[in-house]
């Protein structure tokens, strides 16, 4: 078991087994995801009972849950990816790294304009100043960050770990950071999900949503895997395998 | 050299060029009153509104006036080359970074806790906010150090770093400015604020263990570019 990580660590170290292994991997994201979209999506916009209090404005529930939960894992995910490439000097994590910050961007900017069409007839209101959008808010500053020093220094390797170094420091501080600001004021309805506890939605509900949260998370690899693919393409343009990948037209 | 005399040799260095410009060292303390000066001029000179949100001022304004001094952390090291030679030193290059953040501290941190109460008189922060005003200042300031020193290392070799740093290093002084500026609204409303203290001190222990190595890392990126 111990030996198969660590040679799937070395090939996927390797851009060209990185992108040979990402490629078989991609359409089974991609089907699961899509199938668990397409049935969560469905049944939770037409068929899911409507909220006792909140009547259908609760579906948009479908969007916003996933797309909060994961713009926050991606945060993690391009961090430790970061430290990876830190750490052992492993160059693909890097680049793994550079394109999940765009993503997990907008999907910080998805929860926030969604919680704000949730909020206008729940709360009466676009935008409040409470704890868990302000935390999403400093997310996508954080992540801004992390973009920010990626476009500002040219030379790509210094980029990475710069950026990698603001996303590990960045990590260390979400938690602080998310508990000082739900302490500072809170409106927002408690957690919807943990794991610790048995869930309070209805499971009509709720199956739904961990139906679009599977999908969230597994067309987010497919988008990630497509994005780092390109990037690989690019760099190893001068390589005679993606030469003659690309002659062959057996590009994926 | 031992790490000793190595420590004190940075330490006189500094100290002796930050006083042949001590214009440098005003700056930030000069743009620390100026921005606290606009406030009542911007929404209203009336007291009992001042009075509620001096805190705020205060805090948002040492925040800023710090952002602007830690341009100047590493810069002139790293023009003239001696940042280079300090970090090829033998001597853990961690030593050489806490004392610049330690010196930065001092020069920054320090004379804006001093000024503080000024501003506080100025904008009629009402009594029981000074105590807490003070040892906020006293605890936070040197987080914000900590802090800005991995923002400075990150950003010493760009040109156009000035406009980058706020963008890296704001959101992670955001917890700081919510204990900061809610302890001072416990010593107002008569209430203990022992509580957020102890956040600011423990968030500074943090940050004194995390903060100086990522600094380094940043610096030797930086550097090799």
């Amino acid at each position: 078991m111990w030996s198969a990580i660590k040679r799937l660590y070395h090939q996927l170290g390797s851009p060209k087994w990185f992108y040979e292994l990402t490629s078989r991997w991609s359409p089974w994201f991609l089907w699961i995801g899509s199938t668990m979209m397409l049935v969560g999506i469905v049944w939770g916009l037409a068929f899911a009972p409507a909220d006792y209090l909140q009547g259908n404005s609760f579906r948009i529930i479908y969007i916003h849950v996933p797309s909060a939960l994961l713009s926050q894992s991606a945060y993690i995910m391009m961090a430790a990816a970061g430290l990876v490439g830190l750490v052992w000097k492993m160059k693909m994590s890097f680049v793994v790294g550079k394109t999940i910050a765009p993503i997990g961007a907008s999907l910080a900017i998805i929860a926030l304009v969604t919680g704000a069409v949730w909020g206008k007839p729940t709360w009466g209101t676009w935008w409040v100043w409470d704890a868990r959008l302000t935390s999403m808010l400093i997310l996508l500053f954080l992540y801004m960050g992390v973009i920010a020093i990626y476009n500002a220094i040219e030379s790509e390797e210094m980029a990475n770990k710069a950026a990698a170094i603001l996303s590990v420091v960045g990590t260390i501080n979400i938690p602080i950071i998310k508990y000082s600001v739900e302490w500072w004021n809170t409106l927002h309805q408690p957690a919807t999900i943990t794991l610790t506890k048995k869930p309070t939605m209805a499971p009509e509900m709720f199956i739904p949503l961990m139906l679009t949260i599977i999908g969230f998370y597994c067309w987010f690899a497919v988008w990630v895997i497509a994005r780092t693919k390109n990037e690989i393409l690019w760099r190893e343009r001068r390589t005679k395998w993606v030469k003659s990948l690309l002659s062959t037209g057996e590009n994926q | 050299m031992n790490s000793q005399s190595f420590i004190k040799a940075i330490f006189k260095r500094d100290f002796i060029i930050a006083f042949r410009n001590r214009g440098e060292l005003l700056n930030p303390l000069m743009f620390f009153l100026m921005v606290a000066s606009l406030f009542p001029l911007a929404v209203t000179p009336d007291p009992k509104f001042l009075g509620l949100i001096a805190a705020g001022i205060i805090w948002v304004g040492a925040l800023l006036a710090t952002l602007l001094s830690l341009d100047l952390m590493f810069k002139s090291d790293f023009e003239d080359g001696s940042l280079e030679q300090t970090l090829l030193q033998p001597q853990p290059s961690i030593l050489f970074v806490m004392v610049k953040i330690v010196l930065h501290w001092l020069m920054s941190g320090v004379p804006l806790t001093l000024v503080a109460p000024i501003l506080g008189v100025m904008l009629a922060l009402p009594n029981g906010g000074f105590e807490p005003l003070m040892l906020s200042l006293l605890l936070g300031t040197p987080i914000l150090s900590l802090l800005g020193a991995i923002g400075a290392g990150l950003t010493v070799g760009l040109k156009k770093g000035g406009m980058l740093m706020p963008l890296l290093i704001l959101p992670l002084y955001i917890p700081v400015l919510i204990f900061a500026a809610s302890s001072v609204q416990a010593g107002i409303d008569g209430n203990s604020y022992v509580g957020h203290m102890a956040f600011l001190g423990s968030y500074l222990a943090l940050m004194l263990v995390v903060a100086p190595w990522a600094c380094v890392a940043a610096l030797k990126i930086s550097i090799a570019r």
